[in-house]
C-alpha cells in the first residue's frame, strides 16, 4: 500500500513539474500584452484601437505593424490590444475596456462571427466607429469589413498563374484540403468559373484531389496524381499544408510538374525558384502589412467622416490607392484589399523571415 | 507432445500466412487497375510515407498484447517531433544522431508517465492515455509557440529521408531495424515472452513470479521511445514540423494491429502480424487515389476494405481453432 502511494505521488510530481516547466514560455507572452497600451488622453489626437485575435501570433503582429504605421504617420494614436486567448470571451472584455477608455475607433479581427455583437453594438452606441479586418464579424456588428481578397479575385489570379506556368495548354490538377472546407470550395468554384474563359480552353483540369490538410495523405494524393497523369504540367494547391507536401514530393522526385497556389513564404522558401531543381516558380497570398495599412486608412476615414460604411462610398488609402466600399456576401459591406501578393524567387528571401 | 508442438507452430504461422495471401491479392487487384503501383519507386514511396504508422504499430502490439491501449501516441509523437524541429530551427542541436536521442528521451518520458500512471496508479489505460493525449498535444503547441518549422529551417536534416544506404532509404532502414529488433525480442527473449505471458493470463503470470507492473511499464516506455523515433522521422520525411502533426493517427496505428490479427483483449498477436497489418493499411492509402475512386468516397472504401480484411482474418482464425480442436479430438 505504501509503495503504491509513493508511486502515485511520483507520478503526480512528474506531471506537475512537466507542466510547471512549460508554463514559463506562456508567461513571457502575456508580459508583452500590456506594453502597447497607451492611455487615451485628451491631447486632441484621435485614438484608434486594434483588437487582434490573440497574443503571439506572428501574422497578427505584422498586421498590427501596418495598422500602426499609417495611423501614426497621419498623427493619430494607436492602441493595439492582444486578448489573452484566441477566444471571443477574451475579445469582449478587451472591447469593453476600450469603450470605457473612450477611443474613437475599434478595428477587430474576430475570433467568432457572432459572439462580439453585443459588445460592438454597445461601442457603436457610444459613437465609436467599428471596422473589421482579416476575420469578419457579422454584418450587424460593424460599419465595414476590410477583406484580404475576394473569391473571384483568387480564382482569376490562380487560373492566370496556371495558364502561365503550363505555357497556355495541358493538364493540371488541384490539391485541396478537405472536401468540406468552405473557403477552399469557394476558391475552387471561382477557379472553375474563371476557366470558362476561352483563353483557358486548352487547359484540362484532370482532378480535384483532397489531402485533408494532412502531410501524409497530401503526399499520397500528390504521388497518385503524378503516376495517374504522366502528362500533368501543373498542380495548384490553395492550402498551406497541401502546397507544402506537394512541393516536397515534386522537388524530391525532380519532377517536371510545377506547383502554384496559396502558401506561407517561410514554409515554401526551400522550394521556390525558377530552376528545374525547384518545384514552385511562384505562389500567392495576401500581404499582411498592406492589410494592416488598409485597416488603418479605413478606420481613419470612418472617424473623420469621409465614409460611413455604406455601399458605393469611396476613399483614398494613402499609397495603396483609392478603394470603394462594396456589398459583402454576408449582407454587410466590405473593402477588398485587391490583388493577391505574388511571392517568387526575387522576393522570397525578404518574406520568409516575415511570416 | 512433439506433434502438439508442430501443430501449435503451424497455427501461429498460418494466421500470418492467410493475411499475407490477402495482402498479395489486394496488391494484385490494385496493380491490375493501376500498373504503376507495383514499381520499385512506388513501393519505396509507399513505405517511406507509412513508416511512421508501421513503426508505431509494433509498439502498440506490445501494449495490446498485455490488454492495454495507448491513444496518446500521436500526441507524444508530435511533442517529440516538434521539440526536435525547434531545436534544429534554432541551431541548438545539429547532429542527427543526437536529435534522435533527444526525441527518444522525450517520447520515452511520455511513455514512462503513462506507464507509471497505469501500472502503479492502476488507472484504466484508455482513461490515462486519453488525459495524456491532451497534455502532450498541448505541450507540443507550447513548444511550437505559434511557430512552424519549415523545410528551410531544417537544412540538411531533410536529406535523412532522401539519402540511401545500399540503395535503400535511411528511413526504411530504421523501419527494418525496429522490426528486426522487435521480432527477436518478442520471440526469443525472456522479456518478450513475459509480455505474452502477462497478456494471456495475468494471474498465472503473477503466480509464476513475473512482476506484472514492470512488464506494463516496459511496454508503455517502449511505445514512447518509438513515438520519439517516429516524431523525428515524420519531421524529416515531410520536412516540416507543426504541433498538429499526425493528429488522429492513433486510430490508424491501432487499426494496423487489429488488421494484423492482434487481439484487443490481449495475449494474441505477433510482430509479423503488425507488419502485415501496417502494410495492408499502407497499400490501401497508396491505392485509393491511384485507382480512381472519387475523393469523397475514399474514406468509405477504406473502411469497407479494413472490415473485409478483418472478417476474413477472423474466419481464418476460427477455422484454425476448429481444426486444432478436431485434431486433438475435443
Amino acid at each position: 500500500m505504501k509503495k503504491k502511494m509513493v508511486g502515485m505521488l511520483l507520478c503526480a510530481a512528474m506531471v506537475v513539474s512537466l507542466i510547471a516547466g512549460c508554463g514559463n514560455s506562456g508567461a513571457d507572452k502575456e508580459g508583452s500584452k500590456a506594453e502597447d497600451v497607451k492611455k487615451a488622453d485628451d491631447s486632441g489626437k484621435k485614438v484608434y484601437a486594434l483588437v487582434t485575435k490573440s497574443a503571439g501570433n506572428p501574422f497578427m503582429d505584422i498586421i498590427a505593424g501596418g495598422f500602426t504605421d499609417v495611423i501614426e504617420a497621419a498623427g493619430g494614436e494607436v492602441i493595439v490590444r492582444h486578448p489573452e486567448a484566441a477566444t471571443a470571451d477574451a475579445q469582449v472584455s478587451v472591447i469593453q475596456s476600450l469603450i470605457s477608455q473612450g477611443v474613437d475607433s475599434i478595428t477587430v479581427s474576430a475570433n467568432d462571427q457572432n459572439a462580439l455583437q453585443a459588445a460592438l453594438e454597445e461601442a457603436m452606441d457610444a459613437g465609436i466607429k467599428i471596422s473589421g479586418l482579416d476575420s469578419a464579424t457579422n454584418a450587424d456588428s460593424r460599419q465595414v469589413f476590410v477583406n484580404q481578397a475576394s473569391d473571384a479575385e483568387i480564382g482569376k489570379t490562380l487560373m492566370e498563374a496556371i495558364y502561365d506556368i503550363a505555357g497556355g495548354e495541358g493538364q493540371w490538377a488541384i490539391l485541396s484540403a478537405t472536401s468540406q472546407a468552405t473557403n477552399q470550395n469557394a476558391w475552387i468554384a471561382a477557379m472553375q468559373e474563371a476557366m470558362k474563359d476561352d483563353k483557358y480552353s486548352k487547359l484540362e483540369l484532370t482532378e480535384i484531389a483532397y489531402g485533408d490538410d494532412e502531410p501524409q495523405k497530401s503526399t499520397d494524393q500528390t504521388q497518385a496524381l503524378l503516376s495517374k497523369y504522366p502528362d500533368l504540367k501543373v498542380i495548384c494547391s490553395p492550402t498551406t499544408v497541401g502546397i507544402n507536401a506537394a512541393a516536397k514530393v515534386l522537388q524530391d522526385d525532380h519532377s517536371s510538374v510545377k506547383l502554384t497556389g496559396l502558401g506561407l513564404p517561410s514554409e515554401l522558401a526551400e522550394y521556390m525558384g525558377d530552376g528545374d531543381d525547384k518545384s514552385c516558380p511562384y505562389m500567392y497570398l495576401w500581404n499582411p502589412i498592406e492589410l494592416g495599412q488598409l485597416g488603418g486608412y479605413t478606420a481613419m476615414a470612418l472617424v473623420n467622416g469621409e465614409i460611413t460604411g455604406a455601399e458605393g462610398e469611396s476613399f483614398k488609402a494613402g499609397d495603396l490607392g483609392d478603394y470603394e466600399i462594396i456589398k459583402a456576401k454576408d449582407g454587410g459591406t466590405e473593402v477588398v484589399l485587391g490583388p493577391l501578393f505574388k511571392f517568387d524567387s526575387s522576393n522570397i528571401n525578404e518574406w520568409k523571415d516575415v511570416f | 507432445m512433439k506433434k502438439n508442438k508442430s501443430i501449435l507452430k503451424t497455427i501461429t504461422t498460418s494466421r500470418e500466412i492467410s493475411l499475407l495471401v490477402v495482402l498479395v491479392l489486394l496488391c494484385a487487384a490494385i496493380t491490375i487497375k493501376s500498373p504503376s503501383f507495383m514499381t520499385y519507386k512506388s513501393i519505396i514511396d509507399m513505405l517511406r510515407n507509412n513508416t511512421v504508422t508501421m513503426i508505431m504499430a509494433v509498439g502498440m502490439l506490445g501494449i495490446l498484447l498485455i490488454g492495454g491501449i495507448d491513444i496518446s501516441v500521436a500526441s507524444s509523437l508530435a511533442l517529440s517531433g516538434m521539440t526536435a524541429g525547434m531545436l534544429m530551427k534554432y541551431g541548438v542541436v545539429k547532429n542527427v544522431f543526437l536529435i534522435f536521442l533527444i526525441a527518444m528521451a522525450i517520447g520515452g518520458l511520455c511513455g514512462l508517465i503513462n506507464g507509471l500512471v497505469i501500472s502503479r496508479g492502476k488507472v484504466l489505460p484508455i482513461i490515462a492515455t486519453m488525459g495524456a493525449m491532451y497534455v502532450y498535444r498541448g505541450l507540443a503547441y507550447l513548444v511550437a509557440n505559434n511557430e512552424w518549422v519549415s523545410a528551410e529551417d531544417l537544412g540538411t536534416f531533410s536529406s535523412f529521408a532522401l539519402d540511401k544506404f545500399w540503395g535503400i532509404n535511411y528511413v526504411i532502414w530504421v523501419l527494418i531495424g525496429v522490426y528486426a529488433l522487435f521480432f527477436v525480442m518478442m520471440k526469443w527473449t525472456r522479456l518478450g515472452r513475459k509480455v505474452y505471458a502477462v497478456g494471456s493470463n495475468k494471474e498465472a503470470a503473477s503466480i509464476s513470479g513475473i512482476n506484472i507492473s514492470n512488464v506494463e511499464l516496459f511496454v508503455y516506455v517502449m511505445m514512447g521511445i518509438l513515438a520519439g523515433i517516429c516524431g523525428t522521422i515524420a519531421v524529416s520525411v515531410y520536412s516540416s514540423a507543426q504541433p498538429n502533426m499526425l493528429y488522429g493517427k492513433e486510430m490508424d496505428i491501432i487499426a494496423a494491429c487489429v488488421i494484423g490479427g492482434v487481439s484487443m483483449s490481449g495475449g494474441r498477436g505477433s510482430v509479423a502480424g503488425a507488419l502485415l497489418g501496417g502494410l495492408v493499411l499502407a497499400a490501401i492509402a497508396k491505392a485509393l487515389p491511384l485507382v480512381g475512386i472519387e475523393a469523397i468516397a475514399q474514406n468509405t472504401v477504406k473502411g469497407v476494405i479494413i472490415l473485409v480484411v478483418i472478417i476474413l482474418n477472423v474466419i481464418t482464425q476460427r477455422t484454425i481453432d476448429r481444426n486444432n480442436l478436431k485434431e486433438r479430438e475435443i
